[in-house]
């Protein structure tokens, strides 16, 4: 790519990203947020916006991380991290709380991920078919389960590796079904044409974005 | 008078045979069964398949009874953890089998199970390598594939309240698979931190019926530590 595309690049930082998915949830939608980077999404909600966060592990309804002091020990995410309850919050057994799931009761869930197709295919649990001791937690019923998927991860791997591709190469997660991608170099829509750029970081250009991505990209018009 | 309270953990371990298939209960520290895990260790079955969201922490609980050899195969959906040594020592020497499974599955196996459900479809793991060599039905428009329901000879569950009868009440986000695990297993064995007299827990607030419990064993260890 030619130097001056990247000269004026804002990428947008990590708050940025988490805070534009954020603003893009509506009232009332219940959402699930992957473990990583889409956890701090909760953060850009504001609380008085009623968005309902459910955790895996059977919570609805989960709040902010507690102050040290006022530490719940029960009441864990699927990160297996502290949280809150907020009011109105409930707690449900595992096969119920995966009946939200893949029952298709939640409006959301925004996943990490190692690669997205440009049909909406999701790779982001194993990295190659031999891993050590793959681990796919929750990720392959949200995906297959909740009505849309979104996905928060960088444009690139660290060395520049495209993560918007024709093909995913790491074991799939689910078929066809991401819906939206928030990079930290745009947003971008999953279409029967394929990935359709709605938005870009500051001083990016189309073909600099698309030189940083392997799949073809669309404008949206 | 029905009392499915023991009072040692030898008698609520008596009888576990050697490759039984054990459901244990929790996510990460959280709801886990350790005392029952221990009382395990100590009765001394092996050749066991074990089905528990995670592959055990350090060298305690899950962990230690894997590192003493007695598990021959574990189902979870991840064994990854803050510190997964032991399972991942005996992995890479091919020395525990594992089967991983979608966590939803996972659950809604054990679910079938104790309903007397012998398998169902799902979407999830469609087009993935989950799907590999498994039944594949088109039904409305989208395909699914056949799981078969994952029943325990024993399950080891954790529980906030119980009385004699077995009705269990859980804590907070300590529910998790254990109302599940405690239809599906054949024998269900109870540690709870509350033992509360018949008719003392609101009938409203039973979450598992006593029907699925066998044996219940009083462990107020106190709160959670550990992931």
């Amino acid at each position: 790519m030619a130097e001056t595309d990247t000269a004026a690049l804002k990428p947008f930082s990590r708050p940025q990203m988490a805070a534009r998915v954020a603003q893009d949830i509506p009232e009332g939608w219940y959402v699930n947020l992957g473990i990583g980077i889409p956890t701090a999404v909760a953060d850009y909600v504001p609380l008085e916006r009623e968005v309902i966060f459910h955790s895996e592990n059977g919570v609805l309804g989960m709040g902010p991380a507690p102050e040290k002091d006022k530490i719940q020990p029960w009441l864990i995410n699927a990160g297996k991290q502290y949280v809150t309850l907020r009011a109105g919050g409930s707690f449900c057994h595992h096969a119920d709380s995966f009946a939200m799931i893949r029952g298709g009761h939640l409006d959301l869930c925004v996943l990490g991920a190692f690669q997205v197709a440009e049909n909406g295919d999701i790779a982001n649990w194993a990295t190659s078919e031999n891993d050590t001791a793959p681990a796919v937690g929750g990720a392959m019923d949200l995906a297959a389960g909740a009505k849309r998927l979104w996905v928060l991860m960088d444009h690139t791997t660290k060395d520049g590796t495209p993560k918007l591709v024709h093909h995913c190469s790491y074991p799939l997660t689910a078929v066809g079904a991401v819906k939206r991608v928030y990079t930290n170099l745009a947003v971008l829509d999953v279409t029967e044409r394929g990935f359709v750029v709605i938005d870009m970081a500051p001083g990016l250009t189309f073909e600099a974005l698309q030189a940083r991505t392997e799949a073809k990209l669309h404008t949206a018009s | 008078m029905i009392n499915k309270i023991v009072q040692t953990m030898a008698d609520a371990m008596a009888g576990i045979k050697d490759g039984s298939t054990v459901l244990i209960g929790g996510f990460g520290a959280v709801g886990q069964p350790n005392a029952l895990i221990d009382g395990l260790i100590e009765q001394g079955a092996t050749n066991l398949t074990v089905a528990c969201n995670n592959a055990g922490v350090g060298h305690v609980g899950l962990a230690r009874l894997m590192e003493l050899g007695r598990v021959a195969r574990i189902i979870c959906s991840f064994p990854r953890s803050s510190d997964p040594v032991v399972f991942e020592t005996l992995y890479r020497a091919g020395k525990i089998a594992l089967e991983i499974v979608p966590q939803g599955t996972l659950a809604e196996r054990m679910r079938a199970a104790g309903a007397g459900v012998p398998a169902f479809f799902t979407a999830t793991g469609v087009g993935t390598k989950m799907a590999v060599g498994k039944e594949h039905r088109e039904i409305d428009g989208r395909t699914y594939i056949l799981e078969k329901s994952l029943p325990g000879d024993v399950a080891l569950v954790e529980a906030w309240e119980a009385d004699r009868w077995g009705n269990l009440t859980f804590k907070e986000a300590g529910r998790n698979f254990n109302p599940v695990m405690a239809m599906a297993g054949t024998l269900t064995i109870v540690q709870t931190q509350h033992v509360r007299a018949l008719g003392e827990i609101n009938p409203d607030h039973v979450v598992t019926p006593g029907i699925f419990v066998d044996r219940v064993v009083h462990v107020p260890y106190g709160d959670p530590s550990g992931f």
